[in-house]
């Protein structure tokens, strides 16, 4: 009746995990009694969970990511302190079995949960407004993406408290991954919990691609789309051809598991190899998902900030596709020592390094735009100048792991995760950051604060290098990752000194949660308050609106005549164009991404634990759903012009109320 | 079935002003219908990397015949023919001939379906099941993923005939899903002929 499941598979005898559950179930209880108790289920469900709305949808992928964040932070310093106690005849305080669960569940939940969810959120809020559309191409189908992804966080948390996560690594490399070995429930959480939010990923792919392609404002050609949404379009790319083969893998990997086929197995013809290949295919095309946004909240801040606009715009956007194309030809690097031979390995590595030309480009263009400008030290552009540092140095290591005969030597040591904890943290978390604070008064009409914002930034680049550095001098002096204990008394004060990084790191997320706090109570104060819609004296489309915008954004879209038009009208005090303002037509919110949300959930969850009644059940509401969603007929309304002249005269109200204030 | 039940009001909004503007439906279904070619392409590069891995088991010669395949083959083939003609009947705003030509387009991939589902199982209750080589898990993994669209696409065509019958009508929006299905349709048949050719002939010559 209930598959695998029983009460065994509830971990009482691990208390980290009982105490772990008991903070989640008060917290979750308290969340749950406040919106109770002052009666905001209606709102909730009514304006947020069902809403198709991008720029709500936004503030609920980054709401996800810092969550998880949280979940993977406490993972990575709960490693630490393992390592910084583990030595010589301590065994540390995190057996081997959960240590290796520890490390497996950080790098899923960061990669997929915490830094695809934030760029998700980011490309959510921006991408429409910088181009002048109304929504994105399928409203539907962003809210469904977005309830795909929250599936996969959810399940991936579930195996906390019932039953356990793989232990074979972030990308679970059989035969380690196959039943043989993990026979457990550990690697089925992952494939599904995986495999849901990619389904999710992909469609947010083609939803954005399609909306770059077609829903551009009047007279915005390519080469006048901002940077940020030119990086947005290479990741889509990116995601397109990159998630169809993690899906096959999985799913090849679940064949295996489920159905006792061969594919990655040691017997009957099986091919270990194969998966590596495979795997590789989408995972070097993700990394680059990740960072391109990254790169282009840079160019945005940059720019905003220096006051002058992006140094060499048209060599941004080749370098951005040359990289989005040279991801696809570099997999290899990621298993030199495989033996693929050294004509195989020197191709890959020679493309690895090609790569450091285009991004060393974009380091310069970031460079010369600063150079001359009017700095404004913000908090954002505090990060983007400790990006610059600290991507460079990753980048450097990244070009000496290239080459594979160094790579001999550094596969698999702690000179690779630190390697590559500098360039995600340094380049992809600093840029989200970045990004998080130059349109946070965008979607919420109030800017963060500044001091505890530039607080974290220190505790984050200083954490940083204490964390990691040490990390590439043990990689030298020859230990591997994913170690559990150790006796070389050369290692143990390094790992000290890692140790203290995470926990300046972890005053870093301190001053993140105070600097919400600390901005949410202040939201009122005149300097906060963004009246204008444009705090930064910005120059693409989103910050010609009001923040927050309306739900249809331009009460007229724009017609846009080359780069920056926003900010060279703004230049040349142009009124905003007297166009007659007509009903607008827009998608209701509706509740099925909710329900087939739900049904993924039970689906994947009755997939992990074998009881099938469940998963077949939960199929078929899947399918009901869309069928009864694609009969609807009443999916969308028109704004009246009465309540857009309305939206409207308040706006003027409140920039008059600004200027006066000036 | 995600991808019909998944309309933009907002492509209409300029209908308003009189301006003419593509919906992006059918766009999307193209993009869609690309990443679908990708994880094909994944599955036949899994299947080229193991097709001579038959661990003492039988090989493609051994089991395939082809005489059954090619009458899968016809029948798929035609009956994009037919839902060709479907879509002709759709453009003429003929309503029974479309549900009519559907109809036939429905029984042929059922029968497609069946061959196959006849194919596989003769093979299991043989002892060539998919757990017997990497070859033969290759195999039934990238037949059975055609035959898994196909399914869908079954269920899809049923859904659009019981819409087109109620108020949907052949409404602009019922045209833009007929369109839909029909890439989907031709597509699978596409992927068929790559099948063919790499799977069987490939395997039995």
């Amino acid at each position: 009746m209930l598959g695998k499941l029983s009460f065994s598979a509830i971990p009482l005898d691990v208390p980290i995990l009982v105490g772990t559950f008991l903070g989640v179930a008060v917290i979750g209880l308290a969340v749950l009694g406040a919106v109770t108790y002052y009666g905001k289920w209606g709102y909730l469900w009514r304006e947020w969970l069902t809403t198709v709305d991008h720029k709500r949808l936004a503030v609920m992928y980054v709401i996800l990511a810092i969550v998880m964040l949280f979940r993977g932070f406490a993972d990575a310093i709960m490693m630490r302190t393992q390592l910084a106690l583990a030595y010589k005849g301590n065994p540390g305080y995190l057996p081997p079995h959960h240590y290796d669960q520890i490390f497996s569940a950080h790098g899923t939940i960061m990669i997929f949960f915490m830094a695809m969810a934030f760029m998700t959120g980011l490309l959510n809020l921006v991408v429409p407004l910088q181009i002048g559309a109304r929504d994105v191409a399928f409203p539907f189908l962003n809210s469904l993406s977005f309830y795909m992804t929250l599936v996969g966080a959810l399940l991936i948390n579930i195996s906390l408290f019932i039953g356990e996560f793989a232990q074979c690594g972030w990308l679970v490399y059989p035969p380690l991954s196959e039943m043989q070995f993990s026979p457990g429930v550990g690697v089925d959480y992952y494939i599904w919990a995986v495999q849901i939010s990619g389904v999710g990923t992909l469609l947010t792919g083609v939803n954005f691609f399609t909306t770059i392609v077609k829903m551009r404002a009047p007279g915005m050609g390519w080469m006048q789309m901002p940077v940020f949404t030119w990086t947005a379009f290479c990741t889509t790319v990116l995601i397109m051809v990159s998630f169809p083969v993690l899906t096959v893998t999985l799913a090849l990997l679940s064949l295996d598991r489920y159905l006792g086929m061969h594919f990655f197995t040691n017997d009957a013809g099986g091919n270990v190899m194969l998966y590596l290949s495979m795997i590789w295919t989408w995972g070097h095309p993700e990394v680059y998902i990740l960072v391109i946004p990254a790169f282009g909240v840079f160019s945005e801040v940059t720019a905003t900030f220096s006051q002058k606009p992006l140094f060499g715009y048209k060599t941004m956007v080749y370098a951005t596709c040359s990289i989005m194309v040279l991801s696809f030809v570099v997999w290899v690097h990621h298993f030199f020592t495989m033996g693929a031979g050294a004509n195989v390995n020197t191709f890959f590595g020679i493309m690895t390094m090609i790569i450091a030309v285009p991004t060393g480009v974009k380091i310069y263009n970031w460079l010369f735009t600063m150079y001359k400008g009017r700095v404004e030290f913000t908090a954002p552009m505090y990060w983007t100048i400790g990006f610059m540092i600290t991507f460079s140095i990753g980048g450097m290591t990244g070009v000496m792991m290239a080459m594979p005969a160094a790579d001999w030597i550094l596969h698999n040591s702690l000179f690779l995760i630190a390697h590559f904890h500098n360039v995600i943290i340094g380049g992809v978390y600093f840029g989200y950051i970045a990004g998080m604070g130059f349109w946070f008064p965008k979607a919420f009409g109030f800017k963060l604060n500044e001091a505890w914002g530039k607080r974290a930034f220190w505790c984050w680049f200083i954490g940083f290098y204490l964390a990691f550095v040490p990390l590439y001098i043990l990689g030298l002096e020859g230990m591997t990752r994913r170690m559990n204990h150790y006796d070389n008394p050369d290692w143990y004060p390094w790992m000290l000194v890692a140790e203290a990084g995470a926990i300046v790191i972890a005053c870093g997320i301190a001053c993140q949660l105070t600097q919400l706090y600390v901005s949410i109570r202040d939201r009122n104060l005149p300097e906060n308050l963004d009246l204008t819609g444009d705090p930064w004296n910005g120059r693409t489309l989103e910050w010609a609106i009001s923040s927050p915008p309306p739900a249809y954004n331009f009460a007229v879209i724009p017609d846009i005549h080359g780069l920056d038009t926003f900010h060279t009208e703004k230049q040349l005090g142009l009124k905003a164009h007297g166009k007659p303002l007509a009903p607008i037509h827009m998608p209701k919110n509706t509740s099925a991404g909710v329900f087939i949300g739900l049904f993924a959930f039970l689906f994947g969850f009755a997939s992990i634990w074998y009881i099938w009644w469940l998963a077949a059940i939960s199929l078929i509401g899947i399918v009901a759903t869309m069928i009864l969603r694609s009969a609807n007929r009443d999916v969308d309304y028109y704004v009246p012009v009465s309540e857009i002249e309305h939206n409207e005269e308040v706006y003027s109200r409140r920039i008059a109320a600004a200027q006066a204030a000036e | 079935m995600a991808h019909e039940a998944t309309m933009s009001p907002l492509a209409h909004a300029d209908d308003h002003h009189g301006e003419h503007h593509e919906t992006p439906n059918v766009f999307g279904f193209w993009l869609y219908l690309m990443t679908d070619c990708i994880l094909f392409g994944s599955i036949f590069a899994a299947f080229a990397v193991l097709r001579n891995q038959f661990a003492g088991g039988p090989s493609g010669k051994e089991l395939f015949d082809l005489t059954n395949v090619g009458i899968e083959t016809a029948i798929l083939l035609f009956s994009s023919i037919t839902y060709g003609f479907a879509s002709l009947n759709a453009m003429a705003k003929n309503k029974t001939m479309v549900l009519l030509w559907l109809a036939v387009t429905f029984v042929l991939g059922a029968s497609f379906v069946g061959l196959e589902l006849n194919e596989f199982s003769s093979m299991i209750a043989e002892g060539n099941g998919p757990d017997r080589s990497a070859f033969l898990s290759a195999f039934f993994t990238l037949v059975g993923t055609h035959g898994l669209h196909v399914t869908c696409g079954l269920i899809w065509m049923v859904v659009l005939m019981v819409q087109m019958m109620g108020p949907q009508d052949l409404s602009e929006r019922m045209m833009n899903k007929l369109t839909c299905l029909s890439l989907f349709w031709h597509f699978l048949d596409i992927v068929w002929i790559c099948v063919f050719s790499f799977v069987y002939l490939a395997g039995v010559m």
